[in-house]
């Protein structure tokens, strides 16, 4: 991880794209603009940090924005990560799809949209991926609900049997 | 849609069948069992004859189940972590090909026994119930480990117990069920085939009445 | 007659010699050369003997030769990190390690160490140490049922016994440390539940001895097989820079000469103390990863018998009370203790606000744990990043203009592991 300020100084080139960093337990992350990721990512290419390792979703519920979106990046020639992150609100999911420079993105920005509602503009083929195609809802959301089946105990079996009726 | 429980038709009531038997006992001896359905005075010749095609039916349908029990052809499903340890109950050490049931098959039309190993996401569930469906009768299913036969580690929204959507005969609990637990979920299964069915515990203690059957 | 004149042929035969294998006059339309061709959209549905686990492939057929692969995925999806938010840290344990189900140590070491960096516990040198074997264990584990299922896949179906026979000796070793032969929550935030019992270190020993001769059988059996050589070489071949964007780690990736391995790149849990040797490929087809793989076996033999040969004295797991438990004799005599063990048991510990990102090298790459923590005891987002997952995308990249038969050796070396891919 760049230390810092090495943290400080990517920030700066960023200019205004970079809305905040964090340096964490020697995590660096940076919070970016929204509108600017591809331009963000391809600057830090610029820098070295060309493999993208994970494109994950993260629900800040309750705190808004709350739909993030984090790019773990790692450098590997100096074995150095840096995370970038962007945070939309439900009522405006649109983020840039990175997928044309940065092909790993495919399936991960699908799970994203599929988990989050997250909706990648410009992506080949946004669709769901884990769950059925036509399933509502965005599962890890924080307020959907875990689901599940009660369990069926033998000394609820009156209960149960009359609901069969 | 309707779910046959009893597809083969053998157990059509499972209290005539032990008192079948004991009714030929109970006409050996002159006595009359209420409720059942039998002649209750047969002398002679009509007793001979009435114990005599008794004993011949019966035969023929023991010997079928045992054939049909002794040699399962499973299909090669595996979904999920049961998976890798029904591959080692089908190794060299906990062998099932001893007991006959190494021919797993590929194809749902060859096999009779649909071993859900593993855990069934809502997804999957209408996949597995057209592989079940394109299995021929007589069929059988084992639900190993605790994912299908209840929700097991994941009581979430993206998992489905299989007795919601297919007739299971035999539950196999574990995370996942160790080989020999496997292997005695499917010894249990030729049992049952066999027309023999283990009450087990219950009988120990007398426990008779508390099935879960509705 | 004598055996060296030619018997006069059989009426059968003298057919046989009639025909003559002429040209085709009017060839059907969509031979070769005719671009115009039928394509056919074939469905390898979720259920099928040589999709590892529930793939399902779109494949687009010309002919025989494959056009367009598409994955689709989801037919074991779990919703673990969904259920994996509802629970207190160390209860998440059992429910992340029945992730990629094959390398069950490797997903609670990438979980653990995300929370070890968020909590800043230090692990001792013996619970590091512990931990390195059994990864190294595990891996051979993991190589094996792939060779066995990859070795199914091609055809050569006595593989798979032998490779199930050694696994069980590695699965009487889980058992022996911890109880369970598959998941088995040994490894705790802070080290390991349970030291190694006495005779851990013989009967591993002996699996060290016999394991690399067997390897070797494996290697011999294989090599020696045209069939398998002429279905690997040269098959699914990606180069280094593709998969790289693809974001391809692992043995894949050390297939195409990428010398990439976290172990050695970025050494965690003291891999940094062991003298080993990454395998690398040379060409980046199916051969090399084969080969990458099995070569990786007799590496983490030489791991695990250093380890055990080094292996430190001292606690194996953290001596925070706030974080592990006690041990149990402590119980009855200390009130410390039993306040420690109670609230952990019930409550759990609580962990600092802030997210990590733990990664490690699984024996299908890069796999990390992502964990974000909002001071409760729950974490409030975990996720795995799963190597299986990555590569898969890069499945169609390599099938593209190759057989079907190509496509079925190329996801057999693949190694995805759905329960990963799907989580």
């Amino acid at each position: 991880m760049p230390d810092a300020t090495g943290l400080e100084l990517l920030a700066q080139e960023l200019g205004d794209a970079a809305i905040e960093t964090v340096y964490f337990r020697e995590r660096a992350t940076i919070v970016v603009d929204p509108g600017q990721i591809r331009s963000v990512l391809q600057t830090l290419r610029g820098r070295g940090y060309t493999f993208l390792a994970s494109l994950h979703g993260v629900d800040h519920y309750p705190e808004e924005p709350r739909l993030g979106v984090v790019y773990e990046l790692l450098d590997m020639s100096r074995v150095d990560r840096v995370a970038v992150k962007l945070r939309v609100t439900p009522a405006t999911p649109e983020v840039d799809s990175v997928v044309a420079e940065w092909p790993t993105a495919d399936h991960q920005e699908r799970e994203v949209y599929d988990m989050f509602g997250v909706v990648f503009r410009e992506h080949p083929d946004l669709r769901r991926i884990l769950m059925p195609e036509d399933y509502e809802g965005h599962p890890q959301r924080r307020d959907f609900p875990v689901g599940g089946e009660p369990v069926l105990f033998t000394r609820d079996e009156a209960k149960w049997l009359e609901h069969r009726e | 849609m309707e779910v046959k429980r009893d597809p083969l038709g053998i157990a059509v009531d499972p209290s005539t069948l032990r008192v079948g038997g004991l009714n030929a006992h109970q006409l050996l001896r002159g006595g009359e069992l209420e409720g059942s359905n039998q002649p209750a005075h047969l002398e002679g010749e009509a007793l001979e004859a009435y114990v005599q095609d008794r004993i011949l039916t019966t035969t023929l349908d023991s010997a079928v189940a045992w054939a049909r029990s002794n040699s399962f052809f499973p299909l090669a499903f595996g979904l999920a972590c049961c998976a890798m340890e029904q591959f080692q109950t089908a190794g060299p050490r906990m062998d099932i090909a001893r007991f006959g049931f190494e021919a797993f098959r590929a194809s749902p039309r060859q096999a009779d026994l649909i071993i859900l190993a593993g855990r069934v996401s809502i997804k999957m569930a209408p996949v597995i119930r057209r592989l079940y469906d394109q299995m021929l009768e007589p069929k059988w299913a084992i639900s190993m480990g605790a994912c299908c036969s209840s929700m097991g580690v994941f009581n979430n929204y993206a998992l489905v117990p299989a007795d919601k959507f297919m007739p299971i005969d035999v539950h196999v609990p574990g995370c996942p069920p160790r080989p020999e637990a496997l292997m005695h979920g499917v010894l249990k299964l030729r049992k049952l085939v066999q027309d023999d069915p283990e009450a087990g515990w219950r009988e120990r203690y007398d426990a008779a009445g508390t099935e879960e059957q509705p | 007659m004598s055996p060296t004149e030619n018997p006069p042929l059989s009426a059968y035969r003298q057919r046989e010699q009639s025909i003559t294998l002429a040209a085709v006059e009017n060839p059907p339309p969509g031979g070769d050369g005719d671009t115009t061709q039928e394509l056919l959209t074939l469905n390898f549905g979720p259920h099928h003997p040589a999709t590892h686990g529930v793939l399902r492939l779109l494949v687009t057929l010309q002919g025989e030769i494959v056009r367009d692969v598409k994955p689709i995925i989801g037919y074991v999806h779990t919703g673990i990190e969904k259920t994996a938010e509802d629970k207190a840290y160390w209860k998440v344990i059992p429910v992340i390690e029945r992730m990629d189900y094959l390398s069950y140590y490797f997903n609670a070491m990438a979980y653990c160490g995300a929370v070890e960096t968020l909590l800043e516990v230090d692990v001792p040198a013996r619970g590091q140490y512990l931990r390195v074997i059994h990864l190294e264990l595990n891996r051979i584990a993991s190589h094996l049922i792939w060779l066995g299922t990859a070795a199914l896949d091609l055809g050569a179906v006595s593989i798979f016994l032998y490779c199930l026979r050694e696994r069980e000796l590695i699965l009487d070793l889980f058992e022996m440390s911890s109880g369970a032969r598959m998941h088995t929550r040994y490894f705790q935030v802070g080290g390991v539940i349970e030291d190694i019992p006495a005779g851990f270190d013989r009967m591993l020993r002996k699996f060290l001895d016999v394991m690399p001769g067997r390897a070797d059988e494996y290697g011999a059996i294989l090599n020696s097989n045209e069939i398998v050589l002429q279905r690997l070489r040269d098959t699914g071949v990606l180069d280094a820079q593709s998969l790289l964007g693809l974001g391809v780690t692992g043995p894949l990736l050390r297939a195409a000469g990428n010398p990439w391995d976290l172990r050695k790149a970025d050494p965690y849990s003291s891999y940094e103390d062991f003298d080993f040797k990454i395998p690398v490929g040379t060409v980046g087809d199916n051969y090399d990863r084969f080969a990458v793989r099995l070569a990786e076996i007799y590496e983490s033999v030489k791991i695990i018998r250093q380890a055990l040969d080094g292996l430190p004295e001292g606690p194996h797991i953290t001596e925070d009370r706030k974080v592990a438990l006690p041990p149990r004799h402590e119980l009855a005599t200390s009130m410390e203790a039993l306040i420690h063990h109670f609230k952990l048991v019930t409550e759990g510990f609580r962990v600092p606000p802030g997210e990590a990102y733990y990664p490690i090298e699984s024996p299908r790459g890069e796999l990390a744990c992502f964990v974000r923590s909002d001071g409760s005891s729950k974490p409030v987002r975990v996720h795995m990043r799963d190597p299986s997952f990555v590569n898969l995308q890069a499945l169609s990249h390599m099938v593209k203009g190759s057989y079907i038969a190509d496509m079925i050796a190329t996801v057999a070396m693949l190694d995805p592991i759905l329960g990963g891919i799907d989580r």
